[in-house]
């Protein structure tokens, strides 16, 4: 299909979908209006569990199974990354460090920054998960903060202190076992939010860094053998 | 005003869509798919909104039922974080295009040639 | 007061989705999406979601766009090789 065609195609069938859309917004109710029938299904529930933050109570305690599905995806999506960019046999991985990848000329201040605040960074990531039942937060926000808090390293310049403090085998086992604790309590224990909450950002946070650990090889270190 | 933010929505998702039709890269598709995507979050959180409502959280309020709609934000909230995987994953494939075919521009990629 | 502010939101967003799709070239449109995600979420925290608005912070302006920059950084490495397999054929 020529560009051209492909444009007319996307202009003919997006009229289509604009116009139709159009037509059910319109048909929906009023933006900021009073009818929220599913709301008002769960707030009584959140209440009465004594879940002062509903949307956590939503997560892992009414729709819990629902929760398990997503997890599932998202172990599946960054299993899947880690394996497509594993290192082939066509490839071979330097060492860290063996480029200018080193520790980068990058200003003090630059430097001084990114290590003063990867502590406080990695302390707001385990208050968010551990608060995540009374206050917004959780396992998911909380665990992206901390899995993409330690890679402030690689940003004051260290990408072999980076390299040294990710120890992956460690956080591939973690994954592994936050996936599994996180199906046994969505079966078994739905409803039990703080444990739920630490489950997911444990998984979530080592997700993220395997997933990162591996664009950072590929971006970094991986080379064609010659 | 009453229905503007659900058109706000279905536009973020054309535009998304329009990206898509005319990338000349891989990488540039992809991140026009997280923008279509992201329409959603747009569309379910504007539904789920209510005038002079607090959000839903009751650590220092007494609970009360003039809240925002908890459910979309708790469908939007997991998925942000697992559309984040997602676009890890086409990227992945992306980075895995350009090894083995030497070229992320979509018109070159003609057949499933190994 | 606060419709206002929802309304000026809701414009930023779209013309940052606009500015996103708009910018071909992959490592400034990463830039841009970083953008787009701190619009997304001020929209977010106006529509009173703030557990949204905080992962969306996280994700659409940190992680995300990273990723996406490691990846043209990952292609380019095998791009480099490019003009001479091109100058053989």
């Amino acid at each position: 299909m020529s560009r051209r065609v492909r444009l007319l195609v996307f202009l003919l069938s997006g009229a289509g979908v604009a116009v139709l859309f159009t037509l059910a917004a319109v048909r929906l109710p009023d933006f900021g209006g009073t009818w929220h029938p599913y709301g008002e299904r769960t707030l009584p529930n959140a209440i009465r569990r004594h879940t002062p933050n509903v949307i956590s109570s939503i997560n892992f305690d009414q729709r819990a199974f629902d929760t398990l599905g997503e997890e599932l995806i998202l172990m599946a999506a960054a299993l899947a990354a880690v394996v497509i960019l594993r290192t082939v046999r066509a490839e071979q991985e330097d060492a860290a460090g063996a480029h200018a990848y080193g520790p980068a000329e990058v200003s003090d201040a630059l430097r001084i920054t990114g290590y003063l605040l990867l502590p406080v960074i990695m302390v707001t990531g385990v208050y968010v998960v551990a608060h995540g039942y009374i206050s917004p937060g959780g396992g998911f926000q909380g665990g992206v903060v901390l899995g993409s808090a330690i890679h402030l390293i690689y940003l004051a310049g260290d990408y072999p202190a980076l390299a040294r403090i990710r120890p992956i085998p460690m956080f591939e086992s973690g994954e592994a076992v936050a996936a599994g604790v996180f199906v046994l309590l969505a079966l078994a224990f739905a409803g039990q939010v703080k444990a739920m909450n630490a489950a997911v950002g444990l998984e979530v946070g080592c997700a993220l860094v395997l997933v990162l650990a591996k664009f950072f090889e590929q971006a970094l270190l991986v080379r064609k053998d010659a | 005003m009453s229905h503007l933010p659900y058109l706000v929505a279905g536009w973020i998702l054309l535009a998304g869509i329009y990206g898509l039709v005319t990338s000349r890269n891989l990488v540039h598709a992809v991140v026009c798919l997280s923008v279509a995507q992201s329409a959603t979050y747009v569309l379910l959180l504007t539904i789920g909104y209510r005038k002079k409502a607090t959000a839903p959280v009751f650590s220092d309020i007494k609970p009360t039922r003039n809240v925002v709609d908890p459910v979309v934000q708790a469908m939007t909230l997991t998925d942000i974080v697992v559309g984040a995987t997602v676009t890890a994953l086409l990227l992945a494939l992306t980075v895995q295009v350009a090894k083995r075919r030497g070229t992320v521009d979509p018109d070159e990629l003609r057949s499933l040639e190994p | 007061m606060a419709d206002a502010l929802i309304v000026a939101a809701l414009v930023l967003t779209a013309f940052m989705a606009t500015a996103v799709v708009l910018t071909r070239d992959p490592a400034r449109q990463a830039i841009v999406l970083s953008g787009y995600g701190l619009a997304l979420a001020i929209l977010f925290l106006l529509l009173q979601a703030p557990d949204v608005a905080m992962s969306q912070t996280a994700v659409g302006t940190v992680v995300v766009p990273l990723i996406v920059i490691l990846a043209i950084h990952a292609i380019r490495r095998h791009h480099t090789r490019e003009p001479d397999r091109r100058g053989r054929e």
